[in-house]
């Protein structure tokens, strides 16, 4: 009884998302709303939200300062000097920021389940992840996107990049494929929720973790963590390898020198996964009856 | 209705000036079994503890083997030790905590929990403590357990360390239970209490020794950090006690000066617990 009649519920919301499209921008202008709705709701609360963007600002920066901090204790780490290191770190962190501005909400989704608002959202004529995402942006986080734009640029500044139209289409690049990357991550780890109601901070393991992961070189992690992570997940293709490319410098750990052009490829197939997992889970869900 | 509420409530203060023993540990003992229903979260955290142990423990120890085996008095299994039981303890001292006590200010919920006979300070307080000897169980033992079999870790050599190191996470475990009532009895001015838990939840992780040992900042910064704040009395005191970088008469001072920054957070939650009730407006009806 209950399966049948959530299924029909996700075909009707397919359907009007499809019969509803029209030009692109009618197509957009719910979510635009709702977008708008939110930073009206989250300014409304003006103390609170200043604080909580200060915060996150610092936030970002505090993965950079361990990086500082570490370096102030030893001159080399896993084989790299401080510039190398931090240049990574500040691809790292943007590519961090970047998805999580955009994505980082959909980690709510478990609780979203629990207390059965899905069922609301499925009812509507919009799509999913896009009301899901939408409901709950992190628009306070923008200012930490400009401030990895920032310290991207002095960490390049720092480098002493070669600058060539490979290197300019590759720092462009690069931050947007490590972001769609950590967004996948967020996707499918949060999409764990349709199956493990109570996954509690399963996910951050691998989000959180990830940015933790892709902050250092990936010399210094042992082998078998390294592989699971790096090469599994894909984190090395983030900030190591297309870092290792821009600085002209090869792998200690055996790759090829244009090994940093494979994070393009490795983002779209984690987006594509994603996708399926995401559409899996939402044909698998089955509300809580709250 | 809702007129009645406030009355009720004005009548009670009397009667919360005091909390029996007896109270006190049936309280803790909910607090226990109430997060050990929570068994699919709790091996979720673990979990999440364990890969971030892993994380550090290998960025740790590439520090240590650059900077020629010891940096800032740690050896290298000084630093694995130091890394696995600072995963385990960020459940037990319940860092990032929850917002329970935010959230039931915003939502008028606080009402109830005026209601009872006890103080609510030291009901939190109790309750805290019983999930704090549950994650003890679960969330500290698991990690670190994973930690030793994994790494060369650093077991203590003096018999004095353990209870020491005991002592210390339980002062810990109070001091950051005071910090967090007060964080979220910030609700009561602002209602939404993100900004603080975010600023919070930053000033404890780096300022307390989760990123990085503070000792591995300048002497100076660090010692400013440890007496004018309560920062390091969460994590960097526990952590240095345990993995013996801090032993003898200084490990004690350490100790002493996490006593005093415990009495002083739990007294600062139940003065802004006094203060913020007289600011209580429950909405609605």
């Amino acid at each position: 009884m209950n399966i049948d009649w959530s299924c029909r519920v996700v075909e009707a919301t397919e359907l009007a998302a499809t019969r509803g499209a029209g030009t692109r921008g009618e197509r957009f202008r719910p979510y635009q709303r709702i977008l708008r709705a939110q930073v009206r709701a989250q300014l409304s609360y003006r103390t609170s939200f200043w604080i909580d963007a200060v915060s996150g600002m610092t936030f970002t920066a505090m993965d950079l300062v361990t990086v500082l901090v570490l370096f102030n204790v030893t001159s080399v780490l896993g084989g790299f000097a401080f510039r190398d290191a931090f240049f990574m770190s500040a691809i790292a962190s943007l590519s961090f920021s970047l998805a999580d501005v955009i994505v980082g909400s959909i980690e709510q989704l478990r609780l979203i389940i629990r207390s059965g608002q899905l069922d609301s959202l499925l009812v509507r004529p919009l799509s999913l992840l896009p009301q899901l995402v939408s409901i709950d942006m992190q628009t306070r986080r923008v200012g930490r996107v400009l401030e990895g734009v920032a310290v991207l640029g002095v960490a390049a500044g720092l480098v002493h990049l070669r600058w060539s139209a490979q290197t300019v289409a590759m720092i462009i690049l690069t931050p947007i494929a490590g972001a769609a990357l950590f967004a996948a991550i967020f996707v499918m780890t949060a999409t764990v929720a349709f199956w493990w109601i109570d996954s509690g901070e399963f996910g951050s393991g691998f989000t959180y973790g990830g940015r933790d992961f892709t902050n250092y070189p990936m010399t210094v992690y042992g082998q078998f963590f390294r592989r699971v992570f790096a090469i599994g997940l894909g984190f090395a293709f983030i900030a190591y390898y297309p870092a290792l490319t821009m600085l002209g410098r090869a792998d200690p750990l055996g790759l090829p020198d244009w090994a940093g052009w494979l994070s393009i490829p490795i983002a779209a197939l984690a987006c594509g996964a994603a996708g399926f997992v995401w559409r899996t889970g939402v044909r698998h869900y089955r509300s809580t009856g709250s | 209705m809702l007129p009645s509420i406030t009355a009720t409530a004005a009548r009670r203060p009397a009667d919360r000036s005091h909390i029996h023993l007896q109270t006190f540990v049936v309280l803790a003992k909910t607090g226990f079994r109430r997060y050990s229903t929570y068994r699919q979260a709790t091996l979720a955290g673990i979990f999440t503890n364990t890969v971030f142990g892993f994380l550090r423990c290998y960025v740790m120890l590439a520090v240590a083997s650059s900077a020629g085996g010891t940096v800032a008095g740690y050896g290298g299994a000084q630093l694995v030790s130091y890394v696995w039981v600072g995963q385990g303890m960020i459940a037990t001292i319940g860092i990032w905590g929850d917002t329970e006590l935010g959230s039931r200010i915003r939502t008028g919920a606080i009402v109830s929990d005026l209601l009872r006979p006890v103080p609510p300070v030291p009901a939190y307080l109790a309750a805290d403590l019983g999930r704090a000897a549950f994650s003890l169980l679960t969330r500290f033992a698991a990690p670190v357990a994973v930690g030793a079999i994994a790494f060369d870790f650093y077991l203590p050599r003096r018999v004095a360390t353990y209870p020491l190191g005991a002592l210390s996470i339980v002062l810990a475990v109070i001091a950051c239970f005071g910090c967090r009532y007060v964080v979220n009895a910030a609700a009561y001015w602002l209602l939404d209490g993100r900004g603080p838990q975010a600023a919070w939840s930053l000033a404890c992780s780096v300022l307390g020794g989760l990123y990085f040992p503070l000792r591995f900042l300048p002497d100076w910064l660090a010692t400013t950090l440890w007496i004018a704040t309560p920062f390091p009395s969460l994590l960097q005191t526990p952590l240095d006690v345990i993995s013996e970088r801090s032993t003898g008469a200084n490990a004690v001072g350490l100790v002493a000066l996490q006593a005093v920054w415990a009495v002083a957070m739990v007294a600062l939650a139940a003065a802004v617990q006094r203060r913020g009730e007289h600011r209580l407006v429950v909405q609605g009806g």
